[in-house]
């Protein structure tokens, strides 16, 4: 077992040897322009994206002429939120969403928001889950999107999509989820989940960084989008720019083999993760997982340490690569608004800690890794004044602190 | 972020953890911070009431690694001191001897206020012990 341990894979993963095999080709060899109609560099080029495009829409059950690529993720939020937005402006201006999505759906609202929209950002419960008759109460005849994200990049929670696309559907709102957290590790289905706009991006699913995609539905009803982007009309006219077509062959490589792969993989790193957190709970007492363990992600543990400091607990397993939701690990020096969401109470953010396995994690890593983390838990709270109270029998809850 | 290695060096070895009886009139505590900011810091001092010479200090801090090398830093400076030098540690002189970064400027700032509120919790119990402040 090699140090140090890569246990971040809700941050980006490493790329998959096969889904780099496939990239190579596209680099100097066969380096045309996917829009070139008229000589074979072009074709040569049009064919590996067009085989990506079938190999990306296979794994989420949409069809071909569905997906529109992109720059990643956080591009194909804002072209499903700011697209919808314009091109169905006369239909109404209310969107729905969650509190506890990703920066890249909130701050494109908030954005929308300035620019005369209006929208509702609905609070989850303490699993994490958004309750689905407050989403029905919140949908008024003006409006035209809800966003609710799949899967939670903090805390793994997965939300009821299926309900939620049947509440979308039988309203006749449009339904965007931002699913990169989800695609290529649980069963994905647009279809069955009436998904009428979806992200997804190469990274988190073993593939290339700066390549991503948006599904868009073509029937059923036929999704329009304005153009975020004004060029060459690429991409149906949805987005412009010439096709990365190296990194848009390892999408496609990365979402077949996640297709092929998925079930076998999910069930063995939910037995890890079952371990791990086995584990941990077993030797460690006040310890709290954050959100809803049946609803989550098969490789995602986001767990408290009470009376331990996130940043500190990391200092000490600093050959382990995992993130915290304390404040002191985060550019704002605010604790994980996702944490907050759950009511747990700030106290719980700062002591947590988020582990996100993958497809090269290894028994023998989760093994250490359990280890290492109860060793330094242990070590912290023979250092914590709170770990001393609590024992004491002193309930924190009432202990008049000096906030600074 | 990288530490600097005198922070590692007291995160990984940290000095004086521990706590003395909060009840002897010689040992003062002060305990600064709330679990909702991420930092809470313990400190206690035991003064020999005679020579006003501090002559042990122990710590417990929850908090970050920073917050916890301020801490510990603290305690091995106030040994050996009387009181009143005590009171003349400024954050600042934490901040240049363990090479904080400016995010982390706020653990200096609560190891001072813990050192103050540790001295100020002894005085004020020998106020109500001393002769002297019954006759004052």
């Amino acid at each position: 077992m090699k140090l140090p341990i890569y246990l971040d894979n809700h941050a980006t993963t490493r790329m998959d040897p096969r889904v780099f095999d496939a990239m190579k080709p596209y680099f100097m060899d066969i380096f045309g322009n996917a829009a070139s109609r008229n000589h074979s560099f072009g074709w040569e080029a049009e064919e590996a994206v067009e085989k990506a495009r079938k190999q990306i829409a296979d794994l989420i059950g949409a069809t071909a002429k569905e997906i529109v690529f992109t720059s990643g993720a956080t591009e194909s939020n804002n072209l499903a939120i700011k697209g919808v937005a314009e091109m169905y402006a006369e239909k109404g201006n209310h969107i729905i969403t969650a509190v506890t999505e990703h920066k890249a759906i909130l701050d494109t609202s908030k954005h929308l928001e300035k620019k005369g929209a209006r929208v509702t950002y609905l609070p989850v419960q303490t699993d994490g889950l958004i309750d689905l008759d407050q989403l029905r109460d919140a949908i008024t005849d003006k409006t035209i999107l809800i966003t609710i994200m799949y899967a939670n990049n903090e805390i793994g929670v997965v939300q009821q999509v299926k309900e939620i696309g049947k509440i979308a559907r039988d309203k006749g709102v449009l339904f965007h989820t931002d699913a990169v957290q989800a695609v290529g590790k649980i069963p994905v289905n647009v279809i069955q989940d009436n998904i009428d706009l979806l992200s997804l991006t190469g990274h988190k699913l073993y593939g290339p960084k700066g390549c991503g995609a948006l599904y868009v539905r073509r029937r059923n009803p036929r999704v329009q989008l304005t153009a975020q982007m004004d060029g060459g009309g690429h991409e149906r006219g949805m987005r412009s720019g010439t096709l990365n077509v190296p990194s848009i062959a390892g999408l496609g490589e990365a979402c077949e083999l996640c297709n092929r792969e998925m079930a076998e993989e999910a069930k063995r790193l939910s037995h890890l993760r079952d371990k791990l957190k086995d584990k941990l709970m077993g030797e460690l007492d006040e310890v709290y997982i954050n959100g809803s363990l049946e609803h989550r992600l098969p490789h995602n543990l986001n767990i408290s340490f009470a009376y331990v400091e996130g940043e500190s607990l990391l200092m000490g397993i600093n050959e382990i690569a995992v993130s915290s939701g304390s404040a002191c690990t985060s550019a704002t020096l605010e604790p994980s608004y996702v944490l907050k969401a759950l009511g747990a109470g700030d106290d719980l953010a700062h002591s947590s800690i988020r582990f996100g396995l993958g497809r090269f994690t290894t028994e023998d890593e989760i093994d250490y890794t359990a280890n290492k983390v109860i060793e330094v838990v242990r070590k912290l709270r023979e250092l914590s004044p709170l770990y001393e109270m609590a024992k004491e029998g002193v309930d924190l809850t009432k202990v008049v602190w000096s906030p600074h | 972020m990288a530490y600097s290695n005198k922070v590692l060096d007291h995160y990984n070895n940290p000095r004086n953890v521990g706590s003395l009886d909060k009840s002897d009139p010689s040992v003062g505590t002060g305990m600064v911070g709330a679990p909702e900011c991420g930092d809470v810091m313990k400190l206690q001092v035991k003064v020999n009431p005679d020579t006003g010479v501090i002559e042990d200090a122990k710590f417990k801090t929850f908090g970050c690694g920073s917050a916890i090398a301020s801490s510990s830093l603290a305690t091995e400076w106030l040994r050996g001191k009387t009181v009143e030098q005590a009171l003349e540690i400024k954050n600042t002189d934490i901040v240049n001897e363990l090479s904080l970064p400016p995010v982390k400027i706020h653990c200096s700032v609560l190891a001072e206020d813990a050192i103050k509120a540790a001295i100020f919790d002894y005085k004020k119990k020998q106020g109500v012990h001393s002769a002297e402040a019954v006759t004052a």
